[in-house]
């Protein structure tokens, strides 16, 4: 399903990382980064809720508003009953809606938000969106002390907290259009192998978004997807050619581009729902304000799965969902 | 798509595993461990004048407790990590899963967390253990009596 906005706006944003981002290329565009997993918290879990705090922090600061200001937040993120969310919101005190889309949370967010502000039910909100290394680890993965080698398509969950102020006053970056994308299942049940699980998803949204509108794939500058890393980026090229007879050009994976591929223990590169919007947000909105690429489009990548199902056998869902990000002339 | 023909795709970019190399390491580290262990035993019957049965409940409790306190001192992970099977067969690799694990849980309690988490990597190898001895205990008594 494709809708196009006339009047909602990406204003400002607002990123908190961990370590291995600080350290990271992309570290210049970031406005606070810990040099410490707990990020001043006494567990993981309460680690990844301050990350939120704090982005919604930052950007209530920058867009020079209270919380009393804000319509409505919406928020998401990895953990069991999105926990991190919630308990940041315990705090915030904004009309709140919680989301799971896995690593498309992101993208989910912002397009219900555009929705309701397009619909003029709300005047603005905040997005935010937060994944934790070690928080996600210890859910999904082995204790975080346990040293077990992993196969090298394994991404590595992104530490950081991302929120985005929506509005329809016209400032920042124009929210052009969003697709939302289906649920898809080639019967990948490898839960190490990411990537492979959710390039069909990527591409099934990518092919819908630009049929919907009648595009070619020239037609943006960059087009963006979440968390596929290194192999899954391959996949997907190739299975866009032969499936949909695309070819994509200009295109890059936010996991290959927020960390040091070479030079960092990050296998085949990030993921989580902050791997998206922490590049996205800083490297790329920067870019964009300058004008060097002018038509983005965000395609978040999510894998839909749980640890008791992958030991089920079953093989992994995967969705994604699409924004089309413009400069405003 | 198909799902076969996507799977073709996906095996041609996902990238191998170097298990010549990761079994040279495994077999390198874990003979270094087996090494310690010898040490340790032949130092212990030596020092306690003990028999080496004896001594070598003593020789694993020592290595039991090196791995847990390095686990807790954060940087057994990686020596795993690159170890592999050299650290993870041994019984270093059955101290270091039951650590991690009781580390995750620290705050959750000492009942909720640590007492039902503790055993979460760990279990099946004590399941499996007590198990596999008991019926290779019993093929082991009706080939060679006892």
């Amino acid at each position: 399903m494709t809708t196009k906005y006339n009047n909602v706006y990406i204003n400002e944003t607002a990123i908190v990382t961990g370590p291995y981002e600080k350290k990271g290329p992309l570290h210049s565009y970031f406005d606070k980064g810990y040099d410490d997993l707990y990020c001043d918290s006494k567990t993981f879990e309460q680690a990844e809720s301050k990350l939120i705090i704090d982005a919604v922090d930052i950007l209530l600061e920058k867009i020079n508003k209270t919380r009393f200001d804000i319509d409505l937040h919406i928020s998401g993120d990895l953990l069991n009953q999105i926990v991190a969310s919630n308990l940041a919101s315990s705090t915030l005190e904004i009309p709140y809606l919680g989301l799971y889309n896995a690593c498309a949370t992101s993208v989910e967010g912002i397009i219900i938000g555009a929705n309701m502000i397009e619909a003029r039910q709300i005047k603005n909100c905040i997005c935010t969106v937060s994944s934790h290394n070690n928080a996600a680890e210890k859910q999904f993965r082995y204790p975080v002390e346990y040293g077990g080698p992993k196969p090298k398509t394994t991404t590595f969950t992104t530490t950081g907290g991302a929120a985005c102020f929506l509005s329809y006053n016209k400032s920042g970056i124009k929210l052009e259009s969003s697709t939302i994308g289906i649920v898809k299942d080639l019967g990948i049940k490898d839960a190490y192998n990411m990537g492979a699980v959710m390039a069909p998803a990527a591409a099934d949204t990518i092919y819908r978004h630009l049929k919907d509108l009648k595009r070619e794939v020239n037609y943006y500058d960059v087009i963006l997807t979440g968390d596929l890393g290194k192999y899954g980026k391959k996949i997907l090229k190739e299975y866009m050619l032969k499936e949909y007879n695309i070819d994509l050009k200009n295109y890059n994976d936010t996991a290959t581009m927020i960390y040091d591929l070479d030079n960092q223990p990050v296998y085949a590169g990030g993921s989580g729902p902050a791997c998206a919007p922490l590049v996205t947000y800083g490297y790329i909105f920067n870019q964009m304000c300058k004008k060097k690429i002018k038509r983005v489009l965000l395609v978040a990548t999510g894998a839909l799965h749980s640890t008791s199902t992958v030991n089920q056998k079953l093989s992994i869902p995967s969705i994604a969902h699409a924004i089309s990000l413009e400069v405003i002339e | 798509m198909e799902r076969k023909k996507y799977q073709e795709i996906v095996k041609k970019y996902t990238p191998k595993e170097n298990r010549i190399y990761n079994g040279l390491i495994a077999f390198i580290t874990g003979g270094i461990v087996g090494v310690i262990g010898e040490l340790l035993l032949n130092f212990y019957a030596y020092i306690f004048h003990i028999s080496t049965k004896d001594a070598s409940s003593f020789m694993i409790v020592t290595l039991i407790f090196i791995s847990a306190f390095c686990t807790c001192l954060g940087f057994f992970d990686k020596l795993v990590n690159f170890c592999k099977a050299g650290l993870i067969v041994p019984i270093t690799g059955f101290a270091h899963a039951m650590m991690s694990a009781a580390l995750d849980y620290k705050k959750e309690g000492l009942v909720t967390g640590i007492g039902s988490n503790m055993f979460k990597l760990a279990g099946s190898v004590i399941i499996f253990g007590v198990c596999s001895a008991y019926f290779f205990g019993i093929i082991r008594i009706l080939i060679f009596g006892g």
